[in-house]
């Protein structure tokens, strides 16, 4: 097994992992934790990937931005261990076997495609890098681009007008 | 003349029209005038058929009128067939109608204007379907007169309809009637299945080459519809009770006309009838145990008009002996004799009810020679020709029968003769009971009894005359060579079956000494019955015994009204109770519920929870992934 | 690298993702659990993208084919960033509301 490989099982483990305890801990705070875990897993993929530009994004915005955000509203409420009250077991169990049966069925529905012997190409190709990556975005998706930027200027103003004590 | 037939049927349908639609703006003597004109109109146009069949060697002509009913497999045209045997019958269907009419206007005067229209509605109405029935020239047609028959049978046996019991009566009517024509449709079935069609024309000359088990299907059939229509065992009891409808009906339909129509049908149908081999057995068997039965019933009853109804039982049995003996001309010949001398019985029957003002009994009656001259004497040669006594007309037809049964078997011969001596006895016990001896009725009768009007006597003279000469068209070989002439006329309706038939001879002594035997003891039993009631004087003590099971006519509406009406009557409430309340409603009643608590539950989906919202698009989607890959 | 792990690997970031959201109370668990399963959908967009650069590039060495993906990546943690704003003013809004900010409160929908 070349490091590549090791890498990429124990990444994958660190995120199935991760996301897991995402989901079943009791402490918010212990999630986000967790959570940024996963996405730092998801950034080593993306490097084994040479995906380097969104690797470093991710981390950025993700880990950086998104989850801090997260834990600003958490300490905000004041969230500790909080004691879910278990009130419907039945809707539990529920929602775990409709997660467990969509992940048994896309699975199910890929098992026949011929993605058996398709590689992805690790370890190198010039596509995750930076440069590239520019040159596409500012000739072919420019508009997008610039849109994008108006998004966010209306997140930022909707996010303003709703979180207003009036 | 056979062009313009069409009028025949539709001048009484005209008057029923008239008298129906306008009954309560049409005077009582306009609605007398109109629904007798209207029988006179056909009476008159049937005589001109009449001259124009009788010629030698006309053959039968069909018209159609309009095509009735006509698809890719089945043509069914509304067609008339006039032969020697439908214009024989609309003879006697128009003329004897029309005298029934006239008597009507007078017996029915007490009737308010409207229901007296009503009355004369009803009965050209019958009129209209019974000529469809004898001149229908495909069994459809005949059909729809024989249902008609019985719809009108229905109707003014229920005339007076504000009593119960006559409703009842009628009721019983229509139903036994019902029971068969449902034998009659199976048979129009299987004719259609079996031949492509149901006229005359188109069957008649298969019924050759057909199997005899289907041709005795077939006629047995039609006979189970001829026992509903014309009383015969085992649907007969509806007769007797249909004498709650007024007597000019019971003269009409119940002995001149409608119960004849089984015996048109028969004789109609003569080629399949000889043809198959049980039914003659069978209609010859149930017509001869129905005259014996009936007739024992009638030597034991009180009721005029009751005597009377068992009588006609009893000669229809009698024609339906000579039916199933291949006597058809002879049965035909009864059937118009009959006619004459039982309307003029009924009706003179009449006259006496209503001079005694609505009695009766006939153990309350007695020594109305005196009072009622003409209603007296036409009763008495009514009585006679009924007998069979010559040289009246009963005497001619009844023993062409009773020849044809003994050329068969002399068994059939001797227990018709024993119901013909019965006959004698209980009409001349009716006739001694009713006009000799000493009056038994109240004070009050005694002072208003009188001859009845001339509208009600002059039809009882025409009848009488037509009792004691019609049986010259009938004269048989023993007594003139070729002198048969009711034979010859009708030799071609039957000249398929007496072909097939071959010659039953007796020899011309042993007829001698037959019919002198016969008479002989016809008249001992008249003179016997006559000295036995002629004195009648009331007995109080009710009947004992035998005498007693015959005067509860043997009891056979009890016993059908306990195996038959009682099932049926229990079944019908298990199938209320328990079919329709649990099953049926239960069926219906349980969908709505089952909607209503469905619903119930899936109200539960909008529990407005954002989380379980969301639970439900997972598992659909799951669902949609499924049935994608999997339902290829 | 088979394309089947990461397409697995995927698959289960994803339903994680699902049995968190349908499982928690807490409206921010699950607002993280929503960015879980972008997350996923992102780690598969990018292997998808070297998947086809694998395909191409033995034709053509300077092929530019599986670019596309991972600009869509891109666009789509734009997207999540909007998101994440506006939904966590609306959870703080909701907060102040009715002092908690367990979903089952939320079922204004019924009415």
């Amino acid at each position: 097994m070349s490091i590549t490989e090791v890498l990429f099982w124990f990444l994958t483990a660190l995120a199935l992992l991760s996301a897991l305890m995402v989901v079943f801990s009791r402490n918010p705070v212990h999630s986000v934790l967790w959570l940024i875990a996963v996405f730092f897993a998801i950034s080593g993929h993306y490097i084994i990937l040479n995906a380097q530009f969104l690797a470093i994004v991710n981390l950025i915005v993700y880990a950086g931005a998104i989850m801090v955000l997260f834990l600003f509203v958490i300490m905000l409420m004041n969230l500790n261990a909080e004691a879910e009250p278990q009130k419907n077991r039945w809707l539990w169990w529920a929602g775990t076997i409709a997660g467990g049966s969509l992940m048994l069925v896309i699975i199910a529905a890929l098992k026949d495609t011929e993605t058996k012997t398709q590689m992805a190409f690790v370890k190198g190709g010039d596509i995750g890098l930076i440069q590239n990556l520019g040159m596409v975005l500012f000739k072919d998706y420019v508009l997008p681009f610039e849109i994008s930027s108006v998004l966010f200027l209306s997140a930022m103003v909707g996010a303003v007008v709703i979180g207003k004590k009036d | 003349m056979t062009k313009l037939t069409y009028l025949i049927p539709l001048f009484p349908l005209i008057g029923f029209l008239v008298n129906g639609l306008g009954r309560r703006m049409v005077p009582k003597s306009v609605a007398g005038l109109i629904g007798s004109a209207s029988v006179l109109a056909s009476f008159i146009l049937s005589v001109l058929v009449f001259m124009e069949v009788r010629v030698d060697g006309f053959t039968a002509q069909e018209v159609k009128l309009f095509s009735f009913i006509k698809t890719a497999g089945l043509d069914i045209p509304f067609a008339f067939q006039i032969d020697q045997l439908s214009s024989l019958f609309l003879l006697i269907i128009t003329g004897v109608g029309f005298l029934i009419h006239v008597y009507s206007a007078a017996y029915m005067h007490e009737e308010e204007p409207q229901h007296y229209a009503r009355y004369f509605a009803y009965l050209n109405l019958f009129v209209f379907s019974m000529l469809l029935l004898v001149l229908g020239a495909n069994y459809v047609i005949m059909f729809i007169g024989w249902e008609g028959v019985g719809l009108c049978s229905y109707l003014l046996i229920g005339y007076w309809f504000k009593n119960g019991d006559y409703n009842d009566a009628a009721k019983k009517a229509f139903v036994m009637n019902r029971i068969g024509d449902l034998g009659f449709l199976l048979a129009v079935f299987w004719m259609i299945g079996q031949f492509g069609s149901t006229s005359f024309g188109v069957i008649f000359p298969k019924v050759d080459a057909t199997a005899p088990a289907v041709l005795t299907g077939i006629t047995l059939l039609l006979f189970v519809g001829a026992t509903g229509k014309s009383a015969q065992i085992p649907l007969y009891t509806w007769l007797p009770d249909a004498m709650a409808g007024p007597t000019p009906v019971s003269a009409l339909i119940h002995a001149a006309t409608m119960v004849t129509a089984g015996i048109y049908m028969i004789a109609r149908s003569n080629i399949m009838y000889t043809l198959a081999p049980i039914t003659p057995t069978v209609v010859a068997v149930i017509g001869l145990a129905t005259a014996l039965f009936a007739a024992t019933i009638a030597i034991q009853q009180n009721d005029i008009k009751k005597v009377l109804a068992y009588s006609t039982v009893s000669q229809l049995g009698l024609m339906f002996l000579g039916l199933g003996v291949g006597a058809y001309t002879g049965a035909v010949f009864h059937v118009m004799t009959h006619a004459f001398f039982k309307a003029l019985l009924f009706l003179g029957a009449g006259s006496v009810i209503h001079a005694m003002h609505h009695e009766q009994d006939i153990r309350n009656m007695g020594g109305l020679k005196k009072h009622l001259p003409i209603t007296h004497f036409t009763f008495l040669i009514g009585c006679i020709a009924i007998a069979g006594i010559p040289p009246f007309s009963g005497f001619f037809s009844k023993d062409e029968i009773l020849m044809g049964a003994f050329a068969h078997s002399p068994v059939l011969y001797f227990i018709g003769t024993f119901s013909a001596l019965l006959t004698a006895f209980y009409m001349f016990r009716l006739y001694a009971m009713t006009f000799l001896g000493q009056f038994r009725g109240t004070q009050e009768q005694q002072l208003h009894v009188h001859e009845s009007p001339a509208a009600m006597t002059v039809p009882l003279i025409v009848l009488a005359l037509l009792a004691i000469v019609a049986g010259f068209v009938g004269v048989p070989e023993v007594f003139i060579k070729d002198a048969h002439w009711l034979e010859k006329f009708l030799a071609p309706v039957f000249a398929a079956s007496t072909a097939k038939q071959g010659e039953h001879v007796v020899s011309h002594s042993t007829e001698y000494a037959l019919m002198g035997g016969t008479v002989l003891a016809i008249l001992v039993v008249m003179v016997y019955a006559l000295k036995k009631f002629g004195n009648y004087s009331k007995t109080a003590e009710p009947a004992t015994g035998f005498a007693r099971v015959l005067e509860n006519k043997w009891y056979v509406d009890e016993i059908y009204d306990a195996v038959i009406s009682r099932p049926l009557r229990g079944f019908s409430v298990f199938l209320n109770n328990v079919m329709e309340r649990s099953v049926i409603d239960g069926v219906v009643n349980g969908t709505g519920k089952f909607i209503q608590y469905s619903s119930r539950q899936f109200r539960w989906l909008q529990s407005g929870q954002v989380g379980s919202y969301i639970l439900i698009m997972v598992v659909a989607t799951v669902v949609f992934f499924i049935i994608q890959i999997f339902g290829k | 690298m088979p394309i089947n792990y990461y397409i697995f690997l995927a698959v289960a970031l994803f339903s994680i993702g699902v049995i968190g959201v349908l499982t928690r109370r807490n409206a921010i668990i699950v607002f993280m659990c929503i960015e879980l399963m972008l997350n996923a959908v992102n780690l598969l967009l990018v292997a998808f993208s070297k998947m086809h650069y694998a395909n191409a590039v033995t034709f053509n060495p300077g092929t530019t084919t599986g670019a596309e993906a991972q600009l869509f990546v891109f666009f789509i943690m734009v997207v999540a960033a909007a998101e994440v704003s506006v939904g966590l003013a609306i959870i703080v809004m909701m907060y102040r509301n009715i002092h908690s900010v367990d979903i089952n409160f939320l079922n204004r929908l019924k009415h």
